[in-house]
């Protein structure tokens, strides 16, 4: 009559469960990172507070998260469309600088008048931001689908050059009388903030969350249709199933690899766009407390699903704003680490199951 | 730009690659990729140099480094081992909590100094004309020890009893456990021994080749040079090591090229604008990429070194593998 | 040679694994210096019986007893350490590693150091007393799969293994090999080995065995029963549960106009060494061509060369259209069909849905594909029909196709394939791993085909299905063909003869 615990193959996967790792693996990561603080002498319970405080306080800490949501939401996209075809674009962040870069020049150099109408100076950064990040992607795209070469750590490397680029012009030809960051763009170059209109509606003074992320909803459902609907979206989920599968099917893979990539460094432009357009208003260094990365986890905790992302960049954005208050600086860093760690492993639930057996009901 | 000065210079950085990137060629070898090495790396350096300062022993440090590090690799070992889970999204995790891990513990080190791995001239080799100044003067300990390491690895690897069971794990998983070897237990060993070394790139940093503590800056993507490194070598200890030393005289020179005047008999201009150093910052990255389209053209060309099972959970009675 | 004690007792072994009961209190014994068949159908539990006397998986229930001792089995160097070597299906060698480093390995010599020269001279005496002959220094992959197999041998024999399973030895070799083989076996048994054979080709049991225990959906039918007086039809009775017969049936037809033409075509195989030789072939409307040969002699190149999956030199044309070199979407447009080999790794995606496998080759065209857009609710429908149609058992056409057994994917692929009512199929292997009945209907649905007139390249190894489909034969030995037989009076033994490369005279 002995009880055995027995691990086996599951055989089907109840609809809640996928979802309920997901929050497992959150909480969990929750008590780890508090036990870890603890040890280290800090407060887990304030810093707790912090967090939800920022999440769910005022209007206008709410707007704070969600102005942090705004460029995590799109870098979550571009992750998730990558990895969809299981290309691990880790360079999202590079592409975000891209992305910040060119929009920059429209207003820097300046591509367009700066008295035309908002509308078309927007427009035009929008353009530059995606076709900057779209040349971020291509690269690692590129040479990956001709010469197979690791698209893990050309995208990285490809960070740190992007980063360096950016410094050089506002180290020099940007420099705003000699700081390190270009002049404050013309106001025709902000994106509208729900703050511009706080002489008509009250409750919108000092609210600084900006049309950005009305471009990450769009870009969600443009993402959601790709994904479940169309015959790219078809495409890259069979290569990302099966590659050979794809091949025998006559679909050009490398083509689709680059193509990917670029769309995947496109979205992460946009964030960079939205980013300097809607909150920074200038090209300087550190735009981004690594939103690239962040949104690595963001799209994995969201299982790929454009509109869970939206969610969990939320979630996130309220874990920076209140990293912000909770010292020390890397706890961010290791919260997610420990996300992600207890996301994977919680995965082993979805594939095996533990019951527990009498021997004897085995032998029967 | 003396040539002495850059090459000693390269050896001494080129360790830090040296030992990060031949801890993960044991690591893919047994057919486990582990891109978490920046993450490991830099927590070993917190580690290392932490410990020194606490206990006044640099030995200590170097020693907690390893163990630390190779414990924290020990986590994706039981999430790509066991769990099967994606082992380059368990790297990444792996990356962000070694790196989360050392800032929080790191804080309040920076700015104070400890007592690090001692340096020292070799005897009669160091009179050498040329070689001797820049392999056997002024070293640390470390870098003599990578000297004697990387042919030791590939002799390991190629020529011993053991490093025939790890070829044959990262090959075919499936024939070493027929024949009773243990293919999770040598696996795990080897992933702690990736981890121990990536700990020991870290200490190699903050107690001897550029000391002390600066945050993320310690480490500034060295590990993912590494994994570079790792396909650029072919998996053969020996081509990482050389590599590694090619690597960092590269960053000497980078370095040095910003002093002179004149280049060549040209005007420096980074002499008259230093801001373009930015562009020679980048060199060490773009060559990493050029790199490794050369090494990933000879892996395609003649499947040189690359484990076959790299990448690939093991279960017992699945895949032919 | 035969003692008392048995050399292996099984005793109402049960093995299961999750929704499967893959052996049911198994009993077999082996004696001393016999060779015993383990017969059965794909799937009856054969592999899995054996692996877990060799100490892979460990049963549920029973005992195991070998030379009268009680065993138990944790890992495979237990029993190894008793005396069990099993020369698996799919060989257990690595590829880029030396004979010898392969046979040494899970050793507990040489120690640390491996003087490898030393051992290749034991090796060589080794292959001396058994007439196993193979170079100690050769790389694994160097080698030809017959040679392969002598190092799987020579690795037990090394281990001083007296009880030898051999998995299906005879699936990868060529009549004349596998002659060689069973010589090798019987002067292994009369050195005073016990051997334990698994096969499902009849002919070869009876040649071979002194004694055979037959397994049927993991429960035995046939105990240790001596081979004297057993004929074929008696065994496939035991194995399959019913008499078998054949009852597809092909009809005279006359063939059509040329459809496939390959004219000299070479092409390289993934190791970049020639694995097509100068082939050319035609094949007709409403014609089975079947290709005959031992495994890995060109054969998957050469289906790949027709779908575009390789590149060649030569010419490969369909109804006129030259498509050598072409990507594959162009053999696709020309209504080529291609059942892979690999039904998994290459014909379908695991983790998508029955519905998105059926479309992978319609989901460009009207009505699925619509504009930018895939047409799902259609796509849906359709594959509700091609379920119903092809008899494919699932719970819904949204289940991942990776949950379906092997004749159930396999169907999804045909009726994928069939339903776009090809001009030529490339079939390569379509009924391996199948059961009986699943075997019936894919053949049934492929003379189906040839009635209404499409052009099929059949790919075999199975020398029976060949000459049952097919209206000529063309034998492949190293990338060449070595004759064109038709398949009305093809003498099996003259098949088998260009098999081994001796052309037709």
């Amino acid at each position: 009559m002995a009880l055995q615990l027995k691990v086996e193959k599951r055989v089907d996967v109840p609809k809640w469960l996928p979802l309920a790792t997901s929050i497992g693996s959150v909480i969990l990561a929750f008590i780890i990172g508090g036990v870890i603080l603890k040890f280290i002498g800090g407060q887990p319970l304030v810093a707790m507070k912090f967090f939800f405080q920022a999440v769910f306080g005022s209007w206008a800490v709410f707007s704070d998260t969600m102005v942090k949501a705004t460029p995590l939401i799109i870098v979550g996209l571009a992750c998730a469309v990558a990895f969809k075809m299981r290309l691990w674009n880790i360079g999202a962040e590079g592409q975000f600088y891209a992305g910040a870069f060119g929009a920059s020049m429209v207003v820097l150099v300046p591509l367009v008048p700066m008295d035309s109408p908002k509308v078309i100076v927007i427009g035009a950064m929008m353009v530059m931001g995606m076709l900057f990040g779209a040349l971020w992607g291509f690269f690692p795209g590129y040479l990956k689908a001709k010469f197979h070469v690791n698209e893990i750590i050309t995208t990285l490397m490809l960070n740190y050059i992007a980063i360096l680029w950016n410094n050089f012009w506002i180290f020099d030809k940007w420099s705003d009388g000699g700081f390190q960051m270009s002049p404050t763009f013309d106001r025709v170059a902000w994106l509208p903030r729900l703050a511009d209109y706080a002489r008509e509606y009250k409750i919108f003074s000092g609210v600084t969350l900006h049309l950005g992320v009305l471009f990450g909803i769009a870009a969600a459902v443009l993402v959601w249709w790709i994904l479940q609907k169309s015959r790219w979206g078809y495409e890259i989920k069979l290569i990302g199933d099966n590659p050979k599968a794809a091949r025998y099917a006559g679909i050009n893979i490398a083509r689709n690899i680059t193509l990917v990539m670029m769309f995947s460094g496109a979205l992460a432009g946009l964030a960079g766009m939205s980013e300097i357009s809607g909150v920074v208003h200038r090209l300087q260094e550190s735009i981004s407390p690594g939103y690239g990365f962040t949104g690595i986890i963001v799209a994995w905790l969201a299982k790929l699903n454009p509109f869970a992302i939206i969610i969990v960049s939320i979630l996130f954005g309220g874990l920076i704003v209140a990293g912000r208050e909770i010292q020390p600086a890397g706890l961010s860093f290791l919260l997610q680490g420990i996300i992600l760690f207890m996301l994977i492993s919680s995965d082993v639930l979805l594939r095996y199951r533990i019951r527990i057996v009498r021997a004897q009901e085995e032998a029967a | 730009m003396n040539p002495v000065i850059i090459l000693h210079a390269g050896l001494a950085t080129g360790t830090v690659l040296l030992f990060a990137a031949i801890g993960e060629i044991f690591a893919e070898r047994s057919g486990i990729l582990n891109l978490g090495i920046e993450g490991m790396m830099l927590f070993g350096a917190m580690a290392a140099f932490s410990t020194s300062f606490s206990t006044g022993s640099p030995w200590t440090g170097v020693l907690v480094a390893m163990l630390a590090a190779g414990f924290l690799s020990i986590l994706h070992g039981l999430v790509t081992i066991h769990f099967q889970a994606d082992q380059v999204v368990s790297g990444l995790s792996l990356t962000f909590l070694g790196t989360g891990l050392a800032l929080v513990l790191g804080e309040g080190l920076t700015g104070q100094t400890v007592a690090l791995i001692p340096s020292f001239d070799i005897p009669l080799l160091s009179a050498i004309p040329f070689i001797g100044p820049a392999f056997f003067e002024d070293h640390s300990i470390l870098v003599y020890a990578g000297y004697v390491f990387a042919p030791l690895s590939w002799y390991y690897i190629h020529k011993t009893r053991p490093g025939m069971h790890l070829r044959a794990i990262g090959e075919k998983p499936a024939a070493a456990d027929t024949l009773g070897i243990d293919v999770y237990g040598t696996r795990y060993f080897y992933v702690f021994v990736g981890g121990a070394l990536a700990g020991l790139a870290g200490a190699t940093i903050s107690l001897s080749v550029s000391p002390g503590w600066y945050s993320a800056q310690t480490t500034s993507g060295q590990g993912w040079i590494a994994v570079a490194l790792v396909i650029f070598a072919q998996w053969n200890p020996l081509r990482a090591a050389l590599g590694g030393y090619l690597f960092g005289a590269l960053r000497r020179l980078i370095l040095d090229l910003q002093g002179p005047k004149l280049l060549l008999g040209f005007v420096n201009p980074l002499y008259i604008n230093s801001n373009y150093s930015f562009f020679l910052k980048m060199t060490p990255f773009i060559l990493t990429i050029v790199a490794l389209i050369f090494g990933s053209r000879a892996v395609a060309k003649k499947r040189a070194g690359s484990p076959s099972a790299l990448g690939l959970p093991f279960i017992r009675g699945e895949r032919g593998m | 040679m035969t003692s008392t004690i048995p050399a292996v007792a099984l005793k109402d072994i049960t093995i299961r694994f999750p929704g499967v009961l893959a052996n049911d209190k198994v009993n077999l014994t082996l004696e001393q210096g016999e060779v015993h068949a383990l017969l059965g159908e794909n799937g009856a539990g054969k592999s899995t019986l054996m692996n877990a006397l060799a100490g892979l998986y460990k049963p549920v229930s029973g005992t195991m007893n070998v030379h009268g001792k009680l065993v138990d089995f944790n890992s495979p160097k237990d029993a190894i350490a008793k005396g069990i070597g099993m020369v698996h299906q799919h060989f257990m060698l690595v590829p880029t590693q030396t004979v010898t480093e392969n046979i040494l390995l899970g050793l507990n010599e040489p120690k640390f150091f491996m003087r490898l020269s030393e051992y290749d001279e034991k090796i060589r005496a080794l292959q001396e007393q058994y007439g196993l002959f193979v170079d100690p220094r050769a790389k694994i992959w160097q080698l030809t799969v017959g040679e392969q197999q002598r190092v799987e041998i020579l690795k037990t024999l090394y281990r001083g293994a007296d009880i030898l399973i051999m998995d299906e030895p005879t699936a990868v070799l060529a009549p004349q090999e596998i002659e060689d083989l069973m010589g090798t076996m019987r002067s292994m048994v009369n050195q005073g080995k016990s051997i334990i054979f698994i096969s499902h080709k009849l002919h070869e049991v009876t040649a071979v065995a002194d004694r055979v225990t037959v397994l049927r959906k993991g429960v035995v039918t046939a105990g240790g029963q001596s081979m004297d007086g057993v004929t074929k039809e008696d065994l496939a009775q035991l194995m399959v549960g019913r008499d078998v017969v054949f009852t597809v049936k092909k009809e005279p037809q006359e063939p059509g106009e040329v459809v496939l033409k390959m004219n000299d075509v070479h092409a390289m195989n993934d190791k970049l060494l020639p694995a097509l030789q100068g082939i050319s072939l035609n094949v007709r409307a409403g014609e089975i061509l079947g290709i005959a040969g031992v495994g890995g002699n060109g054969q998957s190149e050469l289906a790949e060369v027709i779908t575009g999956l390789r590149a060649c030199e030569g010419r490969v044309s369909i109804s006129g259209v030259e498509i050598s070199n072409q990507p594959p979407i162009t053999a696709i447009q020309l209504n080529v069909s291609h059942i892979p080999e690999d039904r998994t790794a290459v014909g379908s995606a695991p983790n998508l849905s029955i519905t998105d496998n059926t479309i992978m080759k319609s989901y460009c065209q009207d009505p699925i594909g619509n504009g930018w857009s895939i047409d799902f609710t259609r796509a849906g429908e359709r594959a509700r029909k091609l379920k119903d149609k092809y008899d494919i058992l699932a719970p819904s056409v949204e289940t991942p196709a990776g949950k379906l057994s092997g004749g159930n994917l396999q169907k999804v692929i045909l009726a994928r394939e069939i339903s776009s009512e090809p001009k030529l199929i490339v079939a390569m292997q379509p009924t391996r791993g199948l059961d009986v009945g699943a075997i019936e209907s894919i053949q049934t649905l492929l003379l189906e085909q040839r009635e209404k007139g499409t052009a099929i390249l059949l790919i075999s190894e199975e020398l029976e299905e060949l000459l049952t489909l097919s209206d000529r034969i063309a034998v492949i030995s190293e990338g060449m063909i070595m004759g064109t037989l038709d398949a009305e009076d093809a003498d099996i033994n003259k098949i088998g003869l260009m098999m081994t490369g001796v052309a037709e005279s």
